[in-house]
């Protein structure tokens, strides 16, 4: 295994972000013609590295050492010109481009530097495609591509470029089982030919089967580094939660009340056809924390938005206490005592640019409203009541609420759904990058406001985090309920065994006759 | 300590900047104002800053409305041509009455001729917020077709011409149209005194109602505001719906004042009033922006170009110079936003350690 040499290396590398520091003081070795498995919780740090490799984000502190010389890459342009390539989770294609166009952007193939040279880049295109075993056409809108395929384009966009380094942060996230086999096949390929490659997933099992090297990463910390001989699924959890365990909340024990929630038959079409929620029915009492499990794509965040109404044309039923709800609006349906925490909190949760008091009345200004005036001194009164109790650390409300930390402006995401006093709680990836100590806080609240009597739904792609705080488990999984555990029946593989079973039958759906 | 000491006056050093930053349009209005007093004769006469008034109070109405609509994400540039057919509108009705068949014609009196002719500015705000909501077509475009719309029609109600001698008819009550422009309430022209009281409104909205909040949660994050239960489409209807009538109202005052109806009335005016709303801080990206911020850029801008004819500077340099005070405006509101959000963060930072 020492015989990979060492491509690049960082250095006591720390990045601070305002109220975080995403990565401290880490070392780490990328070897060449091997595969660098990196695993970590979300918000442990992974991609904040990557990021940093790929000129994406400037280390604070520390250095990186490519060829023994110091290196500093002020953008993503000078990473490329180190033949550094990554494919980020979140695709960055333009879909009203073609596929060729797309594999080069910014690096067209000219005559003469002003006339783009067509031909050439769709020969080399279609070149990549049959290395790739991907029968995508080089002229085709990567809008119309599957997100799979759309993946393969990003793939294909760095080793246009002559990568030496190829980042993949969670590939397979999306794609198929038999996607994922041909892109194992083009990652044993390009290893074949020298390229280092960093890989990051979730997906443990399919870590270890591919990984020549692994690197944990907790809290923005290093926890252990080594060749992937001799390492197991119980190695990786250890150095990746700790040897104390995470710190839950022990469970405030408390009897469930009469059934709150119910939701029949909700189907929402998917917008590459198919069904992106199909026939979906489940029910919650009071009182009551499920938990839905399943991975990227599975239909989890969708099937909470047809819940609070934000799709106009899903179908299905939703009732609450019984009732069922016939408002299709957000509006209605808030009133009605539901409330949503999205998962993407920068552009579904907060308006930025308004103050962290805007933000948290912001579905509840009916409370503050006599007739249509609107009384500022019990908003304010309000707002300062509940930052108490949420325990959220701000120095005045008045502030943009983009200058908090990513754990405080979840909070207040929270406070403004729990302004509206909702009976039951909707909420995708509460612990989604925030740090470990505010993630407890999160937990402990949503524990609080279970004992109160308040039915929480919560989505999430973290195991532990599932298992330790639902009192009953949904397991999702390409737009259907494939597992449903007890607390006590639910182990970890049980439940990644139920989130593949959809894949696997879409792998058999989808083969050509 | 004395690295204490540093740190501490480079905290008020940046907090006084940033106050200074922000009252910056007040303080550009009282430069233009300390510069015309000292160098244009006449300039602080009452007569002079009853004229004045009356020219900002034009563009002023166009600009709250207006900093609605930014404020809300979006634009309205059928503002200038709503002006012209409301003006139209408000001739045609004094001269000719509505025929309403059967060799009938209605003849209004005042107060029902200004109803309808803000109901004119309505339904075009109305329209405007259709198109946008209901259509999904952009704010620039859905607004632009209106400015030609509205403007074709305002061209086509009179071939053109002008309607002349809006005096009004004793016969019909409409005798009292000219007060509009010339009247007075409690010894301020009325145009004045309607400023005051649709500013006022504007900025009670704006920040005492629901509704305003809503307007700039709509603006600063659609898909955020929507998830959080507010009624995007209807809050959008409103700004559009509100700029309309701001636009009829201005129509219904240049008519009274001109006695006379001229189609090409209100043209680009709209860009005025853009201009205004971003002089008083207005971001066009939406989400931010204030009524009395507004109404003093309105002021800077009028007050500019006023003095400069007083003073007899070509009108050709006033057009440029009215151009760099706008980009000058908008460099430093770049600036504020930078030290604004250092300011924050500091606060934010100390509060963690």
């Amino acid at each position: 295994m020492s015989a990979h040499e060492i491509g690049l290396s960082i250095r006591g590398g720390t990045k601070v972000y305002p109220g975080t520091i995403a990565l401290k003081a880490a070392d780490f070795d990328l070897h060449m013609g091997a595969v660098n498995v990196l695993v970590g919780e979300n918000g442990a740090g992974k991609s904040t590295m990557m990021k940093v490799i790929a000129g994406v984000e400037q280390l604070t502190q520390g250095k990186i050492i490519i060829d023994d010389q110091e290196v500093t890459f002020r953008n993503t342009d000078e990473a490329v010109r180190h033949g550094i390539g990554i494919v980020f989770q979140e695709l960055n294609l333009f879909p009203n481009m073609t596929v060729a166009e797309n594999i080069f952007i910014a690096r067209e193939k000219t005559r003469g530097g002003i006339d783009i040279d067509k031909a050439t880049q769709r020969s080399r295109t279609r070149a990549l495609m049959a290395q790739l075993e991907q029968d995508i056409d080089p002229d085709d809108l990567v809008g119309d591509l599957r997100v799979g395929q759309q993946q393969i384009v990003e793939i294909a966009k760095s080793l246009a470029h002559d990568a030496r380094i190829l980042i993949l942060d969670e590939p397979t996230s999306a794609l198929s089982a038999a996607e994922v086999d041909i892109l194992f096949r083009v990652i044993a390929d390009l290893k074949k030919r020298g390229v280092g490659l960093v890989y990051i997933s979730h997906r443990l099992e399919e870590l270890i089967k591919i990984g020549d090297y692994i690197t944990v990463l907790r809290d923005g910390v290093i926890t252990g580094a080594r060749s992937m001989d001799g390492v197991d699924v119980d190695w990786i959890v250890r150095n990746m939660i700790g040897e104390s365990g995470k710190d839950f909340p022990k469970e405030i024990h408390h009897p469930f009340g009469d059934e709150v929630f119910r939701a029949s038959h909700i189907s929402l079409p998917g917008p590459g056809g198919g069904l992106a929620v199909n026939d979906v029915s489940l029910s919650l009492r009071k009182g009551e924390i499920l938990g839905v499990y399943g991975l990227m794509g599975a239909g989890r965040s969708e099937f909470l938005e047809c819940v609070i109404g934000r799709h106009g044309h899903a179908t299905g039923t939703v009732s609450i206490d019984g009732q069922p709800l016939g408002e299709k609006s957000v509006a209605g349906r808030i009133r009605r005592g539901l409330a949503l925490i999205p998962e993407d909190r920068k552009n579904d949760g907060l308006v930025q640019i308004l103050s962290i008091r805007e933000n948290m009345t912001m579905s509840s200004l009916a409370r503050f409203t006599k007739a249509f005036h609107l009384s500022l001194r019990l908003e304010k009164k309000t707002v300062a009541d509940f930052v108490k109790r949420m325990t959220i650390k701000i120095a005045s409300p008045e502030h943009e609420v983009s200058s908090l930390s990513g754990g405080n402006q979840q909070k207040v995401v929270i406070a403004k759904a729990l302004m509206t006093d909702p009976k039951v709680l909707l909420m995708d990836e509460p612990s989604r990058g925030i740090d470990i100590g505010a993630k407890a806080e999160v937990f402990r609240v949503m524990r609080q406001l279970a004992a109160d009597g308040l039915g929480i739904i919560f989505v999430t792609s973290d195991l532990d985090e599932v298992i330790s705080l639902s009192d009953r488990i949904l397991v999702m999984s390409n737009g259907r309920i494939t597992g449903a555990f007890t607390q006590q029946e639910a182990t970890n593989a049980k439940l990644v065994e139920a989130s593949a079973i959809g894949h696997k039958k879409e792998q058999t759906t989808e083969e050509p006759a | 300590m004395a690295e204490q000491n540093t740190a501490a006056s480079s905290f008020s050093s940046s907090d006084a900047l940033l106050i200074l930053l922000k009252a910056r349009t007040f303080i550009a209005l009282i430069l233009v104002f300390v510069f015309f007093a000292l160098n244009a004769p006449n300039f602080m006469s009452t007569a002079n800053m009853v004229i004045m008034s009356k020219h900002v109070a034009l563009n002023a109405f166009l600009a709250i409305g207006m900093t609605f609509v930014i404020v809300s994400g979006g634009i309205d540039l059928s503002v200038g041509s709503i002006v012209g057919l409301c003006g139209m509108v408000a001739g045609y009705l004094l001269l000719n009455g509505l025929d309403i068949g059967l060799g009938w014609t209605m003849h209004f009196n005042t107060v029902e001729i200004c109803l309808l002719v803000i109901l004119v500015g309505v339904l075009i705000g109305a329209i405007n917020g259709f198109l946008i909501t209901q259509l999904n077509v952009a704010p620039f475009i859905a607004t632009l077709g209106t400015l030609y719309v509205a403007r074709g029609a305002a061209m086509l109600s009179s071939d053109g011409r002008t309607f002349p001698n809006l005096n009004g008819n004793a016969e019909y009550g409409s005798e009292t149209f000219r007060w509009i422009g010339t009247g007075h309430v409690l010894g301020i022209p009325f145009s004045i005194a309607l400023l005051i009281v649709v500013g006022c409104l504007a900025g009670y909205i704006a920040a005492r109602t629901p509704l305003g909040r809503h307007i700039y949660a709509v603006g600063g994050n659609e898909r955020a505001a929507g998830l959080s239960g507010i009624k995007v489409n209807r809050t959008k209807y409103f700004v559009y719906i509100f700029s309309g009538f701001c636009a009829a109202l201005v129509g219904l005052i240049i008519s009274s004042q001109l006695v006379a109806a001229h189609p090409a009335t209100g043209d680009t005016f709209e860009l005025n009033a853009i201009a205004a709303a971003v002089l008083g801080g207005t971001s066009m990206s939406g989400g931010r922006g204030r009524i009395i911020g507004t109404i003093i850029g309105a002021f800077v801008i009028g007050v500019l170009s006023d003095g400069l004819v007083m003073m007899g500077v070509s009108s050709f340099w006033q057009t440029v110079i009215k151009g760099l005070v706008i980009i000058a405006a908008v460099v430093i509101d770049q600036a504020q936003q930078k030290v604004q959000a250092r300011v924050v963060l500091r606060a934010q930072a100390a509060l963690d350690k």
